[in-house]
């Protein structure tokens, strides 16, 4: 067996670790979509007349592809937080030993939780549609779940990039206020950008989930602010560097 | 000396900040052994273990295990031990067999050949009839029988032992000793282990070395070292070597300050 071959069915098994993690957990799949199905009917329903006399269409239509992004941004940053968990029961250390660069370990993990992440944005989508979202162009989904990875892949990069440098879960509070919940509200997510002050218009620029939600909504709905080719630049720019930084802190870690 | 020794260690200094853990200690151990490497807590065998094992970086010294240099070749001298922490380092979310998988894809070992080698060993440690239960059911014996097993997978030369049987009862330990030995003389695999046992390093051991305050106090065997001290039992030899104040909370305050070391360097 040559080395690439080995490389590549030590991603293989990566992946397929975090993949079987997730699915042998109905508790955390099921558990993981409270948020994002509270917030479609909460806000849907119950913003959804005031969005709609404010001439702006239908809200369930405009929020769907935020909240598709938001149960992708939450659940791919706790897939890089579970390094966290890896290092507490020691498993990182069986990993850590092994004849493997740390670049490697670092990929295929990111592979794993970003398929996860994938798969609990398709779910979203699926429960939005039950609920009343109608996409343009159903068919549409497929190039927006090539946005959807790009989004996953980013945000496991940054949970596992936060993940190296804590060795415990008391952070996790700090995470889930200074960290997810501002990129969730401050990215377009929830409200147009069209009419919102200076300031915060600024934020949510600077907020790469704001590229994210832009392409798959205007692929979904056709409501763009941001070009895709903008959205896509963004999202692999932002990726990559935060890819890179990720796999440097997980490389310094020391059993 | 007729075979080059498997594990060659010159000088050895670790430094936690300006705490010193390892103070230049310097051993030999040869193809085969079972080598026991005791102390109390905190006089530094398992950073020296972690050393030997590629996770720590010597401040200054040599290291040559199965002739490689773990800073140089690290992956090397991965291949060459297999490891059982002293804490279990399983996933509990997956079967005992997908632990064992896992180790082998990432030990590059072809499945043609860990497909008999899994079965052999989890029949060695008695567990094969349980190789599709999630680890998370297994008890603390059957967990450590399962690391034993993963651990020598990949075939390696030395493998390391950090407190193997703490916390087993009398039955488990002896089950584990006899898988220990018995791929020692099969594989003439060397084993490198630590125990706060002092019968068990006695029974087992075919050489040891007492560590204190980071530095080697005295090698040899079991006998070598009750002679030396004029002790009958092994225990009172250990107390004689490394006297008989509590290191706990000396310990436990340079413990402290590592923590804070690597906080403030990364």
């Amino acid at each position: 067996m040559n080395s690439f071959n080995a490389t590549l069915r030590i991603i293989y098994t990566l992946w397929l670790r975090q993949v079987k993690r997730y699915w042998r957990s109905p508790a955390r799949i099921v558990g993981s979509l409270g948020q994002p199905l509270l917030f479609l009917i909460a806000l849907g329903y119950g913003l959804g007349a005031v969005f709609q006399q404010a001439g702006q269409g239908n809200f369930i239509s405009f929020l769907a592809p935020g909240i598709m992004c938001m149960a992708i941004l939450f659940t791919s940053i706790f897939s890089g937080i579970e390094i966290i968990w890896d290092k507490q029961f020691g498993f990182l250390k069986e990993t850590l030993v092994a004849p493997v660069s740390r670049w490697t370990i670092m990929f295929g993990r990111t592979l794993g939780g970003a398929t996860v992440a994938l798969i609990q944005g398709v779910i979203v989508f699926l429960l939005a549609l039950a609920l009343g979202f109608h996409p343009t162009n159903f068919w549409m989904i497929i190039p927006a779940l090539f946005f959807m990875l790009l989004i996953a892949l980013l945000f496991t990069a940054l949970g596992t990039a936060i993940a190296s440098r804590l060795n415990d879960m008391q952070g996790f509070q700090l995470i889930m206020n200074f960290v997810v919940m501002p990129i969730f509200f401050l990215s377009g997510a929830i409200f147009p950008l069209d009419k919102v002050p200076v300031a915060l218009a600024i934020v949510v620029k600077i907020n790469p989930l704001s590229y994210g939600i832009d392409a798959v909504r205007s692929l979904l709905v056709g409501n763009a602010v941001f070009s895709l080719a903008v959205d896509a630049t963004v999202l692999i720019a932002v990726g990559a560097l935060l890819m890179t930084l990720g796999a440097w802190l997980f490389s310094g870690i020391q059993a | 000396m007729s075979s080059q020794p498997i594990i060659s260690v010159k000088n050895l200094i670790k430094n936690f900040g300006q705490i010193p853990a390892v103070k230049g200690i310097s051993f030999d151990v040869e193809p085969g052994e079972l080598f026991a490497f005791l102390g109390p807590n905190g006089a530094g065998k398992s950073t020296t273990i972690k050393m030997l094992t590629t996770v720590l970086e010597p401040t200054s010294g040599d290291i040559l295990l199965n002739g490689f240099n773990p800073v140089e070749h690290p992956a090397a001298v991965r291949r060459s031990f297999g490891i059982v922490f002293q804490d279990p380092t399983l996933d509990n979310d997956l079967t005992a067999y997908e632990n064992m998988e896992y180790h082998a894809v990432l030990y590059a070992v072809p499945k043609s050949v860990y497909v008999p080698r899994i079965k052999e060993l989890m029949e060695l440690v008695e567990l094969w009839d349980r190789r599709k239960s999630f680890v998370r059911d297994f008890s603390g014996g059957m967990k450590r029988r399962l690391e034993i097993a993963r651990g020598l997978l990949h075939h390696p030369k030395v493998f390391f032992l950090d407190e193997p049987t703490v916390g087993l009862d009398p039955q488990t330990r002896n089950h584990i000793w006899n898988y220990i030995r018995e791929l020692n003389t099969r594989e003439r695999t060397t084993i490198f282990f630590t125990t706060h046992y002092m019968d068990e390093a006695e029974r087992q051991a075919s050489r040891i070395a007492v560590v204190d305050h980071g530095t080697i106090v005295a090698t040899g065997t079991a006998t070598d070292l009750k002679a030396q001290t004029k002790t009958t039992s092994l225990e009172d030899a250990f107390l004689a070597l490394t006297g008989k104040v509590i290191r706990s909370e000396e310990a436990s305050a340079a413990d402290t300050m590592r923590a804070h070391a690597r906080a403030w360097r990364r």
